[in-house]
Order: C-alpha cells, then sequence, then structure tokens
C-alpha cells in the first residue's frame, strides 16, 4: 500500500481487528464447543482476561490517528504530523523535568520539583513522559506478538500439514528444512536475519517468524500424522472426498485447539524476544525492550532512576502475565490430553 | 452376464527390506448384482486390503502391483483420480469395522451426511437434508430429527454404525463394501445390524461384499462365501455348500472351531498356529505349515484352481480325500 499514509493504514488495521474480533464473537457463540470453552476460560481467568483487554484497548488508542486538530503552541508537535488519540491524551504536557514524584526531588540540581504531578511516572533524561512511553510500548509489543504469529502458524499449518499429511519427497524436504533451522543458534539466525532485512517492525516481525515457526511445524506435522491415520479419514476417503477437502474438513478443524494453544503460547514468548533483540540494539522503535536499554545506564546514578525501567519492566511483566496465565487456561480447557476433573 | 465386480488376479504388495511383499496375491472372484459374498478368514489374511485394493484405497507405501478391477466392464485401476473419486461414495459405498472413530467428532452427524450427499450429488443443502432426514429414518434411526444435530459422542455404536451406513447408502450405490460391520458392536446390536443390512439389500438390489471372520454373520447374510488365506483365496463357494461340506482343510478346520458346532465336554478344536507373516509364507501351498493333511506336494508347489462341481472352486492338493469328523 504505497499510497496509503501510515496513520490511515493503522486506522483500517483496527477496524479490521474490530469487526474480525466482532465476527469471532459471532461464531464462538454459534458453536457450542468453544462457546463452552470460553466460557470456561473466562471463569478461571476473569482478571488476566480483564488486564489482557486493557492492553489491547490502550494499543487500539494508540492505533486511531488523524492529522490536525493540534491546539497552537503545543510545543514539539511538527503540523502535519498525525496524532493518535493516545499522543493527544498526553499533550499538554508541560515543561519537562527529569523526576518522579515518588522520588520526590529533580534530578537536574536536586531542587524541589516544579511539577509535581504532572508526570506522574516521571520523565526520561530526554525529558519524555515514562507513563506515556509505556502506553506507548503496547502497542508495539501487541504488534510484535500478533504479526509475528500471523506470519510463523500460517507457515508452520502450510508446511506441518501438507508435510505430515502427503509424506514422501516433501515431508523430507520440510523435515530437513526444519531440522536445519532448529540447529542453528536462533539468536544469530535472528540477528543475520535482521541484519539483511534492516530494522522496522515488519522485519523484526519477519525474522521473529521465520525463526519461531519450527517448533509449532513440528508438532502440526506430527499432529497430522496420527490424523490422517485415523478411520473417519478413510472413511471420507472411501466416500469420495478430495484430499484437499479431507484436509481442510478433518485436519484442520482437529488442529484448531493447538492452534489457539500455540498462539498464546508464543506470543509471550516472541514479545520477550523482541526484548532482547531491543537490549541488542536492533529491536523495534518504540518498544519496552528499548526503554528498559535506554535506562540501562541511568541505573547507576546516584539518587537512582528506577522509574523509567521500573515502568518498561512492570508493563512488559503484567502482558507477559496475563497472557501466560490466559494461555494456561485456555491449554486446560481445549487440550484432552490435560485431563478435566469435573464432567 | 457378466458379473457387476470383476476381480482378476489382484496383487496388492507393501516394500520391505526384502522386496515387495505380496499381502494380496493374485486373488480373483466376481461379485453379481444383488448377491452378498462374503470374504472370510483370520486376520492378516489379506481380505480387507482385498477389498481396499479394488476401491484403490491402499495405504500407502502399499500398492496393487497386477491384476485388474472391473465394475460393469470398466477398469478401475486404470481410472484417473478425479474419475475414481466418484465411483468411490458414488457406485461403491463402504462401511467401516470401528463406527467409534469413523465420525469426525467435531462436526454434526448430519452436517456429515449432508456433505456425503452433496459430493457426488448437486443438491442444495436444504434438499440433501432432507435427504438425510429420509435416509436416518430408512436405516432406522429412532427421532432422526433431532439426531441429525448430534455429535458423533452422543450416539452409540449402533446408532453411530447406522448413521455410517446411511452415509454409505446416500448415493444408492450398486455395491457396497462392508468390513467387519459388526465386529466392535455388542451382540444384540450385531443382529439388528445385519437384519438391517440384509433387509436394505433385498430392498435397494445392492451388492455386498461382506469382510469377516464371523462364521455365523457368514451363515446369515451371504449368499456365497470366499475363504482366505495369506493372501490366497482357498475356497470359493455357495453358502450352503460351504457350510455343508467345506473342501479345504483350511474351511474344515474354521468350521470345527465354531463353539456351537463341537462337541461338548470335548476341548474346542483349533487350528493349530498362527497365520504366517508375508516374510515367513511358504514356498508351496500356503496353508502347509499348518495343515493336517500336508502331502509333499504341497510344501513344493502351489495347488492349480480346481472347480469340482459347479460354483465352487478350490485350492487344495488334497481334496479329494475329504476327512470325516476327524477330531471332532
Amino acid at each position: 500500500m504505497m499510497g496509503l499514509a501510515p496513520h490511515i493504514l493503522s486506522n483500517l488495521v483496527v477496524l479490521a481487528l474490530l469487526v474480525g474480533l466482532f465476527g469471532l464473537s459471532r461464531w464462538v457463540r454459534r458453536r457450542r464447543i468453544w462457546l463452552e470453552s470460553a466460557h470456561a476460560i473466562w471463569q478461571r481467568r476473569r482478571l488476566a482476561i480483564v488486564v489482557i483487554a486493557a492492553y489491547l484497548s490502550i494499543a487500539l488508542l494508540d492505533s486511531v490517528a488523524w492529522v490536525g486538530g493540534v491546539p497552537e503552541g503545543v510545543a514539539d508537535v511538527l503540523p502535519n504530523q498525525s496524532l493518535s488519540v493516545l499522543d493527544r491524551l498526553f499533550l499538554d504536557t508541560r515543561e519537562a523535568s527529569y523526576s518522579a514524584p515518588f522520588a520526590g526531588v529533580e534530578w537536574t540540581g536536586g531542587a524541589e520539583l516544579r511539577h509535581p504531578g504532572s508526570h506522574v511516572l516521571g520523565t526520561d533524561i530526554l525529558g519524555r513522559d515514562v507513563l506515556y512511553l509505556a502506553l506507548k510500548g503496547a502497542r508495539v509489543a501487541l504488534l510484535i506478538g500478533g504479526l509475528t504469529s500471523l506470519i510463523a502458524i500460517p507457515l508452520a499449518l502450510l508446511f506441518g500439514v501438507t508435510a505430515g499429511y502427503f509424506g514422501g519427497r516433501f515431508d523430507d524436504f520440510v523435515f530437513f528444512l526444519i531440522s536445519t533451522l532448529a540447529s542453528m543458534p536462533g539468536l544469530l539466525l535472528l540477528i543475520a536475519l535482521i541484519m539483511a532485512l534492516g530494522k522496522g517492525t515488519f522485519s523484526v516481525c519477519l525474522a521473529l517468524g521465520v525463526t519461531g515457526w519450527v517448533g509449532f511445524c513440528r508438532l502440526s506435522r506430527a499432529e497430522t500424522l496420527k490424523l490422517r491415520e485415523l478411520d473417519y479419514v478413510e472413511a471420507a476417503r472411501a466416500l469420495g472426498v478430495s484430499e484437499i477437502r479431507i484436509i481442510f474438513r478433518h485436519v484442520l478443524p482437529n488442529l484448531a485447539h493447538l492452534i489457539v494453544i500455540t498462539f498464546v503460547l508464543t506470543f509471550s514468548g516472541l514479545v520477550l524476544s523482541e526484548a532482547v533483540l531491543s537490549w541488542l540494539g536492533i529491536g523495534v522503535d518504540g518498544s519496552w525492550g528499548q526503554m528498559i536499554d535506554g535506562a540501562r545506564n541511568e541505573l547507576s546514578r546516584d539518587p537512582i532512576i528506577w522509574w523509567n525501567i521500573g515502568a518498561a519492566g512492570a508493563a512488559l511483566f503484567g502482558l507477559i502475565l496475563a497472557v501466560n496465565s490466559v494461555g494456561d487456561a485456555i491449554r486446560d480447557v481445549l487440550d484432552p490430553r490435560t485431563a478435566r476433573t469435573s464432567e | 452376464m457378466t458379473a457387476l465386480l470383476e476381480v482378476r488376479g489382484l496383487r496388492t504388495a507393501f516394500p520391505s527390506a526384502s522386496g515387495p511383499l505380496p499381502v494380496v496375491d493374485g486373488v480373483s472372484f466376481d461379485l453379481n448384482r444383488g448377491e452378498v459374498l462374503a470374504l472370510v478368514g483370520e486376520s492378516g489374511s489379506g481380505k480387507s486390503m482385498s477389498a481396499l485394493s479394488a476401491m484403490r484405497l491402499v495405504p500407502k507405501p502399499g500398492r496393487v502391483v497386477a491384476g485388474s478391477v472391473k465394475l460393469d466392464g470398466e477398469e478401475l485401476l486404470d481410472l484417473p483420480v478425479t474419475e475414481m473419486r466418484k465411483v468411490r461414495g458414488g457406485r461403491m459405498g463402504m462401511i467401516f469395522q470401528e463406527p467409534m472413530t469413523c465420525l469426525n467428532p467435531v462436526v454434526r452427524v448430519g452436517t456429515q451426511v449432508v456433505e456425503a450427499i452433496q459430493l457426488h450429488e448437486p443438491l442444495s443443502t436444504v434438499d440433501a437434508r432432507a435427504r438425510a432426514l429420509e435416509l436416518f429414518a430408512e436405516v432406522g434411526i429412532p427421532d432422526p430429527d433431532q439426531r441429525l444435530d448430534a455429535y458423533p459422542h452422543q450416539l452409540s455404536g449402533g446408532l453411530k454404525q447406522r448413521v455410517m451406513i446411511a452415509m454409505a447408502l446416500s448415493t444408492r450405490p450398486e455395491i457396497l463394501i462392508a468390513d467387519e460391520p459388526t465386529t466392535a458392536l455388542d451382540v444384540t446390536v450385531q443382529a439388528q445390524i445385519l437384519s438391517l443390512l440384509r433387509d436394505l439389500q433385498q430392498r435397494l438390489d445392492a451388492a455386498i461384499l461382506l469382510i469377516t471372520h464371523d462364521l455365523g454373520i457368514v451363515n446369515e447374510l451371504a449368499d456365497r462365501v470366499a475363504v482366505m488365506y495369506a493372501g490366497r483365496l482357498v475356497e470359493v463357494a455357495d453358502r450352503e455348500a460351504l457350510l455343508s461340506d467345506p473342501r479345504h482343510p483350511y474351511t474344515q478346520g474354521l468350521l470345527r472351531s465354531i463353539p456351537a458346532l463341537a462337541t461338548p465336554g470335548e476341548p474346542l478344536p483349533e487350528i493349530a498356529g498362527v497365520v504366517p507373516s508375508p516374510e515367513q509364507w511358504p514356498a508351496g501351498c500356503r496353508f502347509s505349515t499348518r495343515c493336517p493333511k500336508r502331502i509333499e506336494r504341497c510344501d513344493a508347489e502351489f495347488p492349480e484352481e480346481t472347480a469340482p462341481n459347479e460354483g465352487r472352486r478350490v485350492w487344495c492338493h488334497v481334496q479329494d480325500a475329504p476327512a470325516a469328523g476327524e477330531g471332532a
């Protein structure tokens, strides 16, 4: 989409996401299995789901953007810059001071705070509001997790399911590919890929996706190997069903629980990987990883500047914990191998 | 009149370290219109594989290496894959041993039947559903309307087998291959399914290829019987003739070991040993390792087909000297 300004594209993505969420909820409501599962998950992890929803809505607010409408005299705003809802909420931060309310002291000169309370979590060394940065990080984190999963999972399914189903030469090829990728140190491969692709959100996601699909590919291949031997697949063949239709009708729906579980569990891993990449200086701009990286040296100051790294770390921690906890609940509910005690 | 299904010299082999192993080795039989032919044999005798070969559904890496399968004069083994798909489920239906696992657990049974119908006929979903409802009633499913919306786990084994039969019959096939259709069911349900099959077969005038190891079922349902041993046919005859006057020592052994026919108080006669695996098949008659009437010739050469009387084919060197009641 060359002709589209980035903020319009991002608005469209938000719209598509909302429509998708709405459609998904309606679809889930019509399938009893999924409706019951969703209900069971909600019963188990209400708090975590609310937390994830909060992160999601912050990210959505940060994605809806438009140009103009900025009051005159607001500092540091380029005239034609598109600003998201979140940006606009933080527009009137007055003069910056390197401080936090809890610290009580302004760094420069050790004087009293000039604007107590105007920066709830203080600012970083460049005078940017820490709360604002931490909130902005939510969008980047969700983008990395979501976009990478969107790259990795279809890739893994494509190779895993076809290899497992058809077997033969193609299976050998895919397994060779998987083994080769798995035998390289993941971090080195990531660095090499990002160096080759250039920095930027998309290339980081692509690199993470390319290195991250292997595990799920192996899983879906193994599961398909099992499914294709099942009697109802053979029965379908005896009814004259084509191979493609068998895959879509009989194999993929029976992989659905695996897809959901894998999506949630890899999601948090991906967000953490990005933090590692940022620490190495090849992360995505505006991520929590970068905030942590930027605040690293500040930790050695006296009095200690902790609110920077603290805010980013807490935001990261909160998201990962919530996602993992929901992921566990999803696995308990959907995975037939984890025994259900009730019922 | 030519037969509806003509199988000639069928060989199906699986590759192995010591060369291809023919699990079906030169099997020939005819299935006539409106007839029930039973393929009988122990586990591993190649009876299921023969039927799968006729449908061209041999699991990989196995493959049909020789022979011919003609449906109404048309060679099935040369048919393009897309044409073959139309034959499967269209002109030849199949029901399997395990109704528990033959239905997709995450799709409603009605939807599965509807899809099976639409696969071969351009019907709208509403029409196909009406048809499915008729089929459900036809195979004796109570409350067919509600059962259409059930998931497989909500149905009993017998009901699931009825659903499978409904699905196989959805396109009015000329041939129904039933691969041990009652083995996984309990006895009372077995009887119901058997009478359903007989009833449907007479009403629809379909031919049934019944694969079983249970001679009781053969007696219930079959018109003709083909006995298989270790990948080969050993005896083919009409049901009456085969059950009252078995010529091949293997058939005789099978009949002797039916509990209901054995002498009370005596230990149940058995055929000693097990079916040898394809690597261990003897050079001569396949049954020679377990045969009570083995003569020297049996070790060296496989017996030719003989037809002692009308409608009977036997592959045995010693059949002329029938053993009367020995061991029984």
